[in-house]
């Protein structure tokens, strides 16, 4: 996805492998140079991961039942979840990355944010009650709500498994290169301590925590980004217009900055883009999961308006935040650097492009926001990576091991145990990929997760819940292919085809997949669900009444009869 | 849920209604959205230069920021349209659906 970015901006090159690795996770690509320790960015980072392990050990006494475990025991507020869900979605990378963005081309950062935002109101109308109506603790639940557990069960977990390991990957990587840059600690050091921390608060306070650490990352990251905003704003008398001609003046693009750049040259991607990222966003399990958290539909719907009022505001801040790093940043020696790149010395912001929000931090509020903003940077990704994990976790316990192994024969307790032992297992599995893949170029993963959720989780979500005519087979098959062709589109186009693997042409002419990969998705679940005329099939059809009056009144959701 | 239940539900005019008005606002505020967004995209694509007139001459703030800051703040009413609508009004025909039928 960024890699997408790259070509289309048609920058110098040089500027953008700098500035644009980034969006929800990868922050940081190629080498990165080890900096000394940045120690007021240590202490508060220590402050925030103590005071996030004494929530864990107040969560780990709350948590005992299942329900406590996956979905927080139900009793997160619309307002509180709304901030989780914000907290989840406003990652180190979007900061950094849009923040860079805007720095360096203006006007076309604005466009990215707007791309992120714009699902949230159809999740709102289309999934968030019904979901909320219709599950327990994952969105398997719904899927297979009246079709066959085992095999839905087995293919939604395997949707999944396969986003959360490509977000983990890119989150992880990521973590460990900005961490190297803001702290000063070896990459390994850093992906190891990222890992531990997750399987703490995951394993040990569940959902309840994992929440609340995102609750209090989204209000550091909100409360810093005001300040930052608030302090670039002040030195123009609060005008945007003085703003922006100072912007203008010190910019090298000059007035280009004020205008669409050439992000969206290609109208195909650019609608591809635009379809990953608000359908891909309704069908990412660790999202859809934060549904479940809530008592009832009424707070389901408030979460979803929060969590919009909240990015949507973030997004204000970090357009701000970035012409505030053209005035202040931009050019400036004190923040320049000469690296050597294919044997060229080349001026750029120390630490990369990405650090502009980091150098703006210093500039407006010196070196303890500066520690602050860093820390929150970090806090951030072992916020997302918790919920992740969560949410992988949840789909190893509660589909595979307890409806599809066991086929419900088991108990509470013990579910709650094979989510722990997985979650060790991920944070195992994601410390080592994240040193295997250090030198990698992962920015495309996290364009593939999103895709992925987008054609091969929403559809089949999306149609048990709208079309009564899904059947079993439907879902399977339809899900499968548009899960195998998403992954096809990406490694024969130009992310991986070309820049990662060296071929002259890519073999699929798009950086997005989902334009096609969706539909086809879809086209294949009516198709199988069309040509399944088994007795199996005939009954799935005549539950869809029950399942569409439940998702509309809630009548016999989980959690209602308790209020 | 049983039969019973099942069949009461249907029978009731406040479910037909219940859903009708949903369905309805939903798909509407989706139609909204989408037509906001792929305007804007469209813009983006097609007329770059429009985004780029400056507000009021001599200013350089283009017609592309307040643009942009409205299609963000469009996603928020929107979300807010829907969500007062729903945990009011539709709430409560739901409620006296469900105290209906369970009587």
């Amino acid at each position: 996805m960024i890699r997408t970015l790259h070509g289309r901006l048609g920058f110098a090159a040089a500027t953008l492998c700098a500035a644009l690795p980034l969006w929800a996770a990868p922050a940081l690509d190629g080498p990165v140079e080890q900096r000394s320790l940045n120690w007021h960015a240590i202490v508060m980072f220590f402050i925030f991961v103590a005071f996030t392990l004494g929530i864990t050990y107040w969560a780990a006494r709350r948590t005992r039942s299942a329900k406590d475990f996956y979905a927080a025991g139900g009793g997160i507020t619309g307002f509180q979840n709304g901030l989780a869900i914000a907290g989840d979605y406003m990652s180190a990378a979007s900061f950094l990355g849009i923040s860079a963005l805007v720095m360096t081309s203006g006007f076309d950062g604005l466009i990215y944010s707007i791309g992120f935002l714009v699902g949230w109101p159809i999740i709102t109308f289309l999934v968030a009650e019904r979901l909320r109506n219709l599950g327990k603790y994952t969105f398997a639940d719904v899927a297979s709500y009246r079709l066959a557990q085992t095999p839905v069960r087995t293919f939604a977990a395997i949707g999944t498994l396969v986003v959360v390991a490509l977000y983990l990957i890119a989150q992880m990587v990521g973590a460990g290169k900005l961490i190297q840059l803001l702290f000063g600690m070896s990459y390994s050091s850093a992906v190891m301590l990222v890992g531990v921390l997750m399987v703490l608060y995951v394993t040990f306070g569940g959902m309840l925590a994992t929440t609340w650490v995102q609750i209090i990352k989204a209000v550091m990251l909100l409360s810093g980004a005001t300040f930052m905003a608030a302090m670039v704003l002040s030195l123009t008398g609060f005008s945007f217009e003085t703003m922006f001609q100072t912007a203008v003046a010190s910019h090298p693009k000059g007035s280009a900055i004020m205008s669409p750049g050439g992000l969206v040259s290609n109208p195909v991607d650019a609608i591809s883009l635009g379809i990953g990222l608000m359908f891909g966003t309704a069908g990412l399990p660790h999202i859809l999961m934060r549904f479940f958290t809530v008592k009832d539909a009424k707070e389901a719907r408030k979460s979803v308006f929060f969590a919009t009022g909240f990015i949507g505001y973030f997004y204000i801040l970090t357009f701000i935040i970035g012409f505030g790093a053209i005035m202040l940043v931009l050019g400036k020696p004190e923040f320049t650097e000469t690296i050597m790149k294919d044997g060229e010395p080349v001026k750029q912001l120390i630490g990369g492009a990405n650090m502009a929000a980091v150098h703006l931090a210093g500039a407006v509020g010196g070196d303890y926001f500066l520690g602050f903003i860093s820390a929150v940077a970090f806090a951030t990704i072992l916020a997302v990576v918790s919920g992740l994990a969560l949410s992988g976790a949840s789909a190893v316990s509660h589909d595979l091991y307890a409806n599809v192994f066991a086929r419900g024969h088991t108990n509470e307790a013990k579910e709650v145990r094979v989510s722990k032992i997985a979650t060790v297992v991920l944070g195992i599995v994601a410390i080592i990929l994240g040193i295997t893949f250090e030198n990698q170029n992962v920015a495309f993963m996290v364009g593939l997760a999103f895709a992925i959720a987008a054609s091969a989780n929403f559809p089949v979500l999306f149609l048990s819940m709208f079309w009564k005519g899904l059947t079993t087979r439907g879902a399977v098959i339809g899900g499968t292919i548009g899960l195998v062709s998403a992954i096809l589109m990406i490694v024969l186009g130009p992310a991986v085809w070309v820049k990662t693997l060296g071929h002259p042409a890519a073999l699929f002419p798009y950086e997005n997949p989902s334009l096609f990969s969706m539909p086809l998705a879809f086209f294949s679940i009516w198709l199988f669900s069309k040509l399944d005329n088994s007795t199996r099939a005939a009954n799935e059809k005549a539950l869809f009444l029950p399942q569409f009056i439940r998702s509309m009144t809630g009548i016999g959701a989980e959690g209602a009869s308790r209020h | 849920m049983d039969e019973d239940l099942i069949g009461r539900i249907q029978a009731n005019p406040k479910f037909a209604e219940l859903v009708h008005k949903k369905t309805r606002l939903g798909w509407q505020l989706t139609i909204v959205m989408l037509t906001i967004y792929y305007g804007f995209v469209l813009l983006i694509a097609f007329s770059p230069s429009t985004l780029g007139m400056p507000l009021s001459a001599g200013s350089v703030t283009t017609l592309g920021i307040p643009l942009g800051v409205l299609v963000i703040l469009s996603a928020f009413v929107i979300t807010g349209i829907y969500v007062r609508r729903a945990n009011t009004e539709f709430d409560q025909l739901n409620q006296e659906l469900v105290q209906e039928v369970r009587s």
